[in-house]
């Protein structure tokens, strides 16, 4: 389930009441575009949420999508994030088969990607990885061979990537 | 000092000026008609929720003030999602007050309940499920801030029983928390100056340009500006269906409506011009005809308050965000500016002479109705067209009459014209026109129907006779379906399928005195002129005219749907003419 290239981020503030993802996902239906991945939840500033949407379409059907979101009232600011200039994660959990046999191999594979190990069972593992999504569709497609019993992918957050003189700042902040 | 929920949104209307409201009460919305018994509003009590929403429509149409309609929760909120939906493909501001099953109800399928918050999601410019009597002020401020701000809209409060019956203290909030309230919502008005400053250029510098007025020139009041510049530079203007009386008629730049019934003329030159300058338009399909080849040749300057409308069907080569009226009063000071600093007009002579020939060769053509044939619709319109009193209101519901009604009268006022345009909804015209006369009672209103809209929504005639409302409807009666019976004639090989409405039940005659109203029968035309002058001279009851008109005939010209605008369809008697169309 890799995300083709031309798939546009959305990053969209909104006001934090209840009805406001119903009136967001309602209006993709509505316009006929579809949702690839949602993620959902409150801002630093309760009053606000953040949903970042990933959709796969055109330019030209993209450009009517953001202008409909805004058309919400309680759409406060969107930002299409240029995935090339953007900094995403999406956490992924996944319970794989894991006989006495496999387990060792099973956990050198969590150790090289960084993944931790939640719970063991008999026979299976439950494994968590957080990272940019395209090292979770590598991280699947290898736990595919083993068996996946279940799994469950969050959809991916994403936010801007500082440009140099920010990231500078930011270390020098932390510094002082 | 506590007061209930429903004193305080009694109260908050009030304090919103409304002094009339359409409704209809039921379960749970009767908190809310206590305190109404005390409160100087006046309300309209209808016979149908639907002629409730109808009637705030036709209301907010005439005055440019919201509408508002009140009804209970379930079925009655039901009822107004036909309104809902027509107030919103229209832009039409409207204030829409639902009761909800109490909160601790919510949810349990409890007996009139429905989720009215997401049935009316996507047809509504905003809503929202009241969930404390406290919330209820800001609640109605945000509601007619929303519904008559940016691109005008319909605005849903749904108000739980147990919210209106609990009490709050009273506290009416300023503009400022308001606009805190609303972080997200700020319309655009002023137009971008370096792109009116371009769009003044590309104007001066056109040499077929073509104003394309759409329903935003009467939403935002820019008419007055509009006619300044098309005759600052002699532009030909088309007004499309929801533009009617934009720009008067009678001016000879005014080419009429274009579009799928438009005249030849106003088609021809859109699919000519080498400028389309939309005013408050959206490109709607119905005047578009087949996209792709739709204008050729033009450029496009587009100016809308909602952004969304940019380039949704067409790309402008200028867009300009805002409010027509304040755009064209900059764009006419831009113009006047550079024609002062010495920049010439391009030569748009050719371009008149064509568009003129046009008109002169393709005027709106039927055959005419002789004594003791068969009556024409086209006839009865221009005969009441000609005896209305000044200033007459029209109000049309949807099919051919709404066609004829566009094409045969004359609208040289705004806001004199009534209609359902984006959604058609049959049966608007009675509750429309019965809305409009309460907004206008100085203004004679008359409805023209079909007979089977008619048949859709005619009980509201009870309500204008109770309440002393009184309008006039002519019903172009031709026992069809005409509309659809012209397609099935046109494209479906004169297969007639479920059009014929049988005429002679219902007695509409009957029918309309059974509910107070006066009913006069027409079969001929010479009985045409003697009808309307009665119907004209009566005035403190509504009257009903059945036009008996001829049944086949269709409406001219016509794109057919999916068709190039170039691929127009004239009146049989000018087809062999079509070649000037050039």
């Amino acid at each position: 389930m890799s995300t083709r290239p031309r798939h546009h981020i959305l990053s969209v503030l909104v006001q934090n009441k209840s009805g406001v993802l119903a009136r967001v996902a309602s209006l993709f239906a509505r316009r006929g575009y579809n949702i690839f991945s949602l993620a959902v939840a409150p801002t630093e500033d309760p009053a606000f949420s953040r949903i970042t949407i990933v959709v796969d379409v055109e330019e030209t059907p993209l450009e009517q999508i953001v202008k409909q979101l805004f058309k919400l009232i309680e759409v406060v600011r969107i930002s299409e994030l240029d995935p090339t200039r953007s900094v995403e994660r999406e956490l992924l959990i996944a319970t794989v088969r894991a006989d006495a046999s496999h387990r060792g191999q099973l956990v050198e594979l969590a150790n090289i990607f960084d993944a931790k190990v939640l719970a063991v069972g008999l026979d299976a593992l439950t494994l968590s990885l957080e990272g940019a999504p395209d090292k979770l569709d590598d991280f699947e497609e290898l736990l595919r061979g083993y068996g996946i019993v279940e799994l469950q992918r969050t959809g991916r957050i994403a936010l801007p990537k500082l440009d140099r003189e920010a990231r500078v700042r930011a270390v020098k902040g932390k510094a002082s | 000092m506590k007061i209930t929920g429903a004193e305080a949104l009694i109260k908050a209307l009030e304090q919103e000026s409304v002094d009339v409201m359409f409704g209809y009460p039921g379960g749970c919305i009767l908190p809310a008609y206590d305190p109404l018994l005390k409160s100087p509003i006046r309300h309209i009590l209808v016979r149908h929720e639907q002629g409730a929403g109808h009637m705030a429509e036709g209301y907010a149409h005439v005055t440019g003030r919201p509408g508002v309609a009140m009804v209970t929760s379930g079925p009655a909120a039901t009822n107004l999602v036909t309104p809902l939906c027509d107030a919103y493909m229209d832009s039409i501001p409207m204030v829409a007050i639902t009761g909800q099953v109490s909160t601790t109800a919510i949810g349990t399928d409890a007996f009139q309940e429905c989720d009215t918050v997401g049935i009316t999601r996507s047809i509504t410019k905003h809503n929202e499920l009241v969930m404390s009597a406290q919330d209820i002020p800001l609640a109605v401020r945000q509601a007619f801030h929303i519904a008559t701000t940016g691109r005008p809209g319909p605005v849903l409060l749904d108000l739980p029983k147990d919210v209106l019956q609990n009490t709050m203290t009273w506290h009416w909030p300023s503009d400022d928390e308001v606009a805190d309230s609303l972080p997200g919502y700020k319309p655009i008005t002023k137009g971008h100056p370096k792109m009116i400053k371009e769009a003044a250029k590309l104007i001066l510098a056109a040499e077929r340009p073509l104003l394309y007025l759409g329903g935003g020139v009467l939403k935002a009041r820019a008419a007055e500006y509009v006619r300044e510049i098309a005759e600052l530079l002699n532009i030909p203007v088309v007004t499309t269906l929801m533009a009617r009386g934009a720009f008067p008629d009678s001016h000879p730049l005014n080419l009429g409506m274009p579009g799928m019934h438009g005249t030849a003329a106003a088609v021809t030159a859109m699919q000519k011009s080498d400028l389309l300058i939309a005013l408050g338009a959206r490109f709607d399909d119905r005047v578009t005809g087949k996209v792709a080849t739709f204008a050729p040749e033009a450029k496009i300057i587009h100016v809308d308050i909602d952004p969304a409308e940019q380039g949704k069907v067409r790309r402008p080569d200028v867009p300009i965000v805002g409010d027509c009226r304040q755009v064209t009063k900059e764009l006419l000071k831009a113009l006047r500016e550079m024609l002062d600093g010495g920049t010439v007009q391009a030569e748009i002579g050719p371009w008149r002479s064509r568009v003129s020939g046009w008109q002169e060769q393709f005027p709106l053509h039927y055959e005419p109705s002789e004594p003791g044939a068969a009556l024409k619709p086209q006839y009865c319109l221009e005969k009441l067209r000609d005896g209305a009193p000044e200033g007459t209101i029209l109000v049309s519901g949807v099919g051919q009459h709404q066609m004829w009604s566009s094409q045969y009268w004359k609208f040289d006022e705004p806001y004199t014209w009534v209609n359902s345009g984006g959604l058609g909804t049959m049966g608007f015209s009675v509750p429309a026109a019965i809305g409009a006369k309460v907004g206008r009672p100085d203004r004679t209103v008359w409805a023209i129907d079909g007979d089977g809209c008619f048949q859709m929504t005619a009980q509201e005639l009870i309500t204008a006779s109770l309440s002393n409302i009184p309008i006039k409807v002519g019903i172009l009666n031709n026992s069809y379906l005409g509309m659809v019976r012209q397609w099935q004639e046109m494209f479906y090989g004169e297969r007639y399928s479920e059009v014929d409405l049988s005429g002679g039940i219902p007695d509409f005659v009957r029918w309309a005195e059974s509910m107070g109203c006066v009913g006069i029968r027409v079969d001929s035309p010479e009985e045409v002129e003697p009808a309307i002058e009665k119907a004209n001279s009566i005035n403190d009851r509504s009257v009903v005219v059945d036009f008996r008109v001829e049944e086949f005939e269709k409406v001219f010209p016509m794109v057919p749907a999916g068709a190039s605008n170039d691929d127009i369809l004239l009146h049989p008697a000018q087809a062999s003419r079509k070649e000037f169309l050039r």
